[in-house]
């Protein structure tokens, strides 16, 4: 759905397919360790991910531009 | 209503101050970016002229709503962990954002669609389909609604002042404001709120983690009180979670802007790069929402108490915060529930009379009328939101905005396969529909009004979101029926 072609850089599209991945595999991140600055692993890598998505939204932005 | 607090004088006094700045500038806002209020693509969609730093108030403003500040840390209070799908749930979405909505935006500036209903008139053609459409997003609102009044109830409460009478008047405000303004109303006072509920979290998880010895303690002080508890709760999942709190996460995700109220947002931006833009940013919402979530924890390490896991976020802050900053949160919270509220009538009475009201009943209606029918219709459907806050248990409106994410995620494939490819058609979606409506209410009843159900694959059990189930069901039967009946023609809306 996301790989609609685009200019013959469709590729990029596929990006938006790696925070799904992330995300929606718990084995993954459903763990305490390691922890940082008192948060456990399952909470700081899901608070990392949406910087992670915004930045990767904006490498295909720019991409298809 | 015996557990009420007394009324403070000072938190009372800048909740009102608040709640008073924002209804003058609801009314102000129907001469910013003044607009011929006259026509529905002025009132009901602000002129589709909104620039990225509105947009990205107004989506923000609507899509993290008064409930979900109240709802998401009562889950997470109550079970922990698998609350926290909505951190996912609200990162995901974004993507999907990003690679659709544009496309959707481009065929109803093109076309002068205001509604899903009508993107899917203008592909299909007929009446009788769109008009489902349009009434499946209908119905999943008004308990949407009804939920931010309980959203604003449990703020009020939380200052000490019972019963209906405070949220009767804050509602008839709001439905005279919107009534006057339109879209611009919400959009103004988006601002306004977003603001406050940044100002609000950010000194919140801020300073609440020193008052309780730091996040670490929060952590482990949760994760001893879920040991105690015991059951389905801790501060990670239990493996048979996983695929409840994916599914949930995905599904929540893929039904959030088959809404109305955030289609209406999404199409009152200037152009498909606002949308693209919005994507980019709008993630700093989540970031928000996940602190939201965290105050559930800081709840239980703060010892917070309530019959009513809904009572905890007032309660954490007038346990430890001054009366001005108590006052100051319940009204963010209270004017949170006005700027969705406000988006959510005005996109149900856009449906309605777009795609019910003027194909059905009176097709030659001109567009001062129409106009003049969606105003009328947005306060209906805030009144009928208010009658069932005041007459009928707050369980029933859960149960149904439980519902109705089942069922508006059943448009989903008219809606967004219809932007990719030409093998559907009227016959295979509104059968897809059809099913997807059926089977996930069924599933859903037969759970007891849950969101999940176990589905077995060999001896493996794997509790699946029913809306995810159906929408399945949906596709498949979609694609099926279409395969077997004519090829849609083109249409000439």
């Amino acid at each position: 759905m996301e790989t609609s072609p685009s200019a013959g850089r469709s590729w990029l599209w596929l990006i938006l397919l790696i925070p799904y991945i992330a995300l929606l595999w718990l084995p993954f991140y459903n763990d305490t360790h390691p922890p940082l600055a008192g948060f456990p692993f399952f909470y700081w890598y899901q608070f990392l991910w949406v910087p992670l998505t915004s930045l990767l939204i904006y490498i295909v932005y720019r991409g298809i531009k | 209503m015996s557990d009420l607090n007394p009324v403070n004088p000072v938190a009372m006094s800048v909740f009102i101050a608040f709640f008073v700045l924002v209804t003058v500038i609801g009314f102000f806002a129907a001469r910013w970016k003044r607009g011929d209020l006259t026509q529905l693509h002025e009132w009901g969609l602000g002129g589709r002229q909104f620039g990225t730093l509105i947009s990205w108030f107004l989506v923000g403003g609507d899509f993290y709503t008064a409930y979900t500040v109240i709802a998401v840390p009562a889950l997470v209070y109550s079970v922990g962990a698998y609350g926290f799908f909505a951190l996912p749930y609200t990162i995901i979405v974004y993507p999907f954002v990003f690679a659709v909505m544009p496309k959707l935006w481009k065929i109803a500036q093109a076309k002068n669609h205001i509604t899903a209903a009508d993107y899917v008139h203008g592909e299909y053609g007929g009446k009788w389909f769109p008009a489902a459409v349009a009434l499946t997003g209908i119905v999943a609102t008004m308990p949407y609604i009804a939920l931010q009044l309980v959203g604003m109830q449990v703020v009020i409460k939380g200052l000490g002042v019972g019963g209906e009478m405070p949220l009767i008047v804050a509602f008839v405000i709001l439905a005279l404001y919107t009534y006057a303004s339109g879209l611009r109303a919400p959009a103004m006072i988006a601002f306004v709120k977003d603001i406050m509920i940044y100002i609000v979290v950010i000194a919140a998880v801020w300073l609440i983690p020193v008052k309780l010895g730091g996040y670490g303690h929060v952590f482990d002080l949760a994760d001893a009180h879920f040991q105690a508890k015991g059951g389905a709760t801790g501060i990670l999942l239990k493996p048979t979670q996983y695929t409840a709190f994916a599914s949930l996460a995905l599904g929540s995700a893929l039904a959030a802007f088959m809404y109305p109220h955030t289609m209406t947002a999404v199409l009152s931006s200037a152009s498909a790069k606002t949308v693209r833009k919005n994507a980019i940013f709008l993630p700093a919402y989540t970031l928000l929402l996940g602190l939201i979530a965290l105050l559930g924890y800081m709840a239980i390490a703060a010892d917070v108490n309530v019959k009513s896991a809904s009572d905890v976020v007032p309660m954490l802050f007038g346990t430890l915060f001054p009366a001005w900053f108590v006052g100051f949160a319940a009204a963010a919270i209270a004017i949170s529930a006005l700027v969705p509220a406000a988006i959510m009538s005005i996109g149900a009475a856009n449906l309605f009379t777009r795609n019910l009201w003027r194909p059905l009943v009176s097709p030659n209606i001109s567009p001062q009328a129409e106009a003049a029918n969606a105003k009328l219709v947005s306060l209906v459907v805030k009144f009928g939101a208010l009658l069932f806050i005041v007459f009928l248990p707050t369980q029933y409106a859960i149960d149904l905005q439980l519902l109705g994410g089942v069922w508006i995620l059943q448009i989903f494939p008219a809606v967004v396969f219809s932007l990719y490819t030409r093998r559907l058609n009227t016959p295979g979606l509104f059968l897809g529909w059809l099913v997807g409506i059926v089977l996930g209410t069924g599933l859903a009843i037969s759970q007891g009004l849950k969101p999940v159900y176990g589905l077995h694959f060999g001896h493996e059990n794997y509790p699946l979101y029913i809306g995810l189930i159906a929408l399945a069901a949906n596709i498949v039967v979609s694609f099926v029926v279409s395969a077997f009946s004519p090829r849609r023609a083109a249409v000439t809306a």
